[in-house]
């Protein structure tokens, strides 16, 4: 592997008439780590990940993906990405297995169907690979967004708030899915508004706070920011994810790692 | 790069044919409703107007061959406001494949799914009693202006398709070019129609459109009517075309 980042930004600024939303963001994703950008609503989160995927031009600064400027060379950054919007990025007439196919097909790719195939398998689609999209659960429309995503071995992948609208089982499914990525050497850049979504899957995570990067780091070196620990003895309560899942039969630790 | 922009295209121009062959609406709306205008019309109001000669069938399908398209390119607009609004939009633009066969693809597909209703609305019409002389030239000059009708109105609705916020706004557009062949030749002579709405029926796309269809399939003589048929879809045609490339590239601004 190249030592060169798979993003980088510098100063990106962007304004939507007088609305100032990115206000000089500088951020650098080294190559195959899985990175949170973490913010609130409104933060400037799915704006960044628009420039990065040359949906929109940055007022200033530049920024660069697997090398290439967004602005100068879109062909090439378009050809080392994969978008998975907010919204599942998914046909909802066609089937699971026909969405594969077409992206496949779009890409231009040899053997679309045994592709298609390949991915429901891993992706657990197989038995939902002939019905309709608008059929699935919220779960099963992000896996298939993903798997579409992962269609030609792109090396750097965008999830703009991939778990955003779905319940906890769906949320686990998802997060199983990117943990798996992480090992394959994809560069994943992630968007979340939930804290435990970038502990969970994030190797490095970066704040953005109105426009702004303001902390950025693994995450022990972003709890080395804060005062040091203190000890203190508090009786362990469940939390209610733990016990919905437990009630529903669900048991998300095989998959995600003990939960503290 | 020119072959793959093609394959592309082709690709997801049978992706959108599916919408339309998966979707009742769309066939219902498309190819059923101006059969029945075509049965109230010769059937029930035909009696009752004079077209001079000739059978009212003969004189009105040219006129429902107009509104199966207009009919037909609301639903264009739709799918593409489907894809808009919902995710596969922004997908297909961040993908490496080429930007135009995106909006090409539904324009293809638009083509295709009106060429069909056509088809299926003209096959009705000889089974009431619609008979032609014209000959196969006559027959692909008929072809060559609905297609450029066709794509003219395509791109208008691709206007709409990207800009709407909202599924209502989209189909609304559509309600006007249904309209307007009826006030045009297409149901009854523009003669009998008191002054202010004759000038207006007389120049008015529809009107030369309808009788430059309706001679050729009559085997008259087409006269004027046919350059200024062609030239109102010509100019529509690149008004819309610019109009609607300039909407798609304002969405990346």
């Amino acid at each position: 592997m190249t030592r060169t980042p798979a993003i980088e930004v510098v100063g990106l600024t962007k304004s939507f008439g007088d609305h100032q939303v990115l206000g000089g963001v500088d951020l650098r994703v080294p190559s195959g780590t899985i990175f949170a950008l973490l913010g609130s609503n409104g933060a400037g989160k799915t704006t960044v990940v628009r420039i990065l995927s040359t949906l929109l031009r940055a007022d200033g600064g530049t920024a660069a993906v697997n090398g290439y400027d967004v602005a100068t060379q879109p062909a090439k950054v378009r050809s080392s990405i994969s978008l998975t919007g907010q919204f599942a990025a998914v046909d909802e007439v066609l089937t699971g297995r026909e969405n594969l196919v077409l992206v496949a097909q779009l890409r231009h790719l040899t053997g679309p169907g045994g592709i298609a195939d390949d991915l429901m398998e891993r992706f657990e689609l197989t038995d939902a690979g002939g019905r309709k999209v608008a059929t699935y659960s919220g779960g099963m429309r992000r896996r298939l967004d993903i798997a579409m995503s992962l269609i030609g071995d792109p090396p750097v992948l965008f999830l703009d708030e991939p778990t955003t609208g779905l319940d906890p089982q769906s949320r686990l499914e998802v997060w199983a899915t990117v943990q798996e990525l992480a090992g394959e050497g994809t560069t994943v850049l992630l968007t979340t508004q939930y804290l435990d979504e970038a502990e969970q899957l994030a190797e490095r995570i970066a704040i953005l706070h109105e426009g702004r990067i303001i902390a950025e780091g693994t995450l022990a070196e972003l709890k080395a920011l804060f005062p040091p620990a203190k000890v203190e003895y508090v009786e362990k309560q469940p939390t209610l994810e733990e016990i919905f899942l437990s009630v529903v039969g669900h048991n998300g630790s095989d998959k995600v790692g003990t939960r503290r | 790069m020119t072959t793959d922009v093609f394959a592309e295209t082709v690709v997801l121009s049978k992706r959108s044919l599916r919408h339309v062959l998966r979707s009742p609406d769309t066939i219902v709306t498309t190819a059923l409703t101006p059969i029945a205008m075509l049965l109230l019309f010769v059937y029930v109001l035909g009696g009752a107007i004079h077209v001079g000669g000739g059978k009212y069938v003969d004189y009105l399908l040219p006129g429902v061959l107009l509104i199966t398209i207009a009919s037909g390119i609301a639903y264009t607009a739709l799918r593409l406001f489907t894809d808009v609004s919902g995710g596969i939009f922004e997908r297909f633009q961040s993908m490496p494949i080429a930007r135009s066969a995106i909006l090409w693809g539904h324009v293809a597909t638009s083509v295709v799914a009106n060429l069909v209703s056509v088809a299926v609305v003209v096959a009705v019409a000889v089974a009431m009693g619609f008979r032609s002389g014209a000959g196969v030239l006559a027959w692909l000059a008929v072809a060559g202006i609905l297609v450029l009708v066709t794509l003219a109105l395509t791109w208008l609705a691709v206007i709409p398709g990207l800009a709407a916020k909202s599924a209502d706004g989209v189909s609304g557009f559509s309600y006007p070019l249904v309209f307007l062949p009826f006030i045009s030749s297409a149901f009854v002579p523009t003669g009998g129609m008191p002054g202010p709405v004759r000038w207006f029926a007389r120049h008015q796309p529809v009107t030369s459109i309808v009788d430059t269809i309706r001679n050729l399939l009559a085997a008259h003589p087409v006269g004027h009517d046919g350059w200024i048929a062609v030239a109102w879809c010509v100019g529509l045609l690149a008004v819309a075309y610019v109009l609607a490339m300039r909407t798609y590239r304002r969405k990346l601004a």
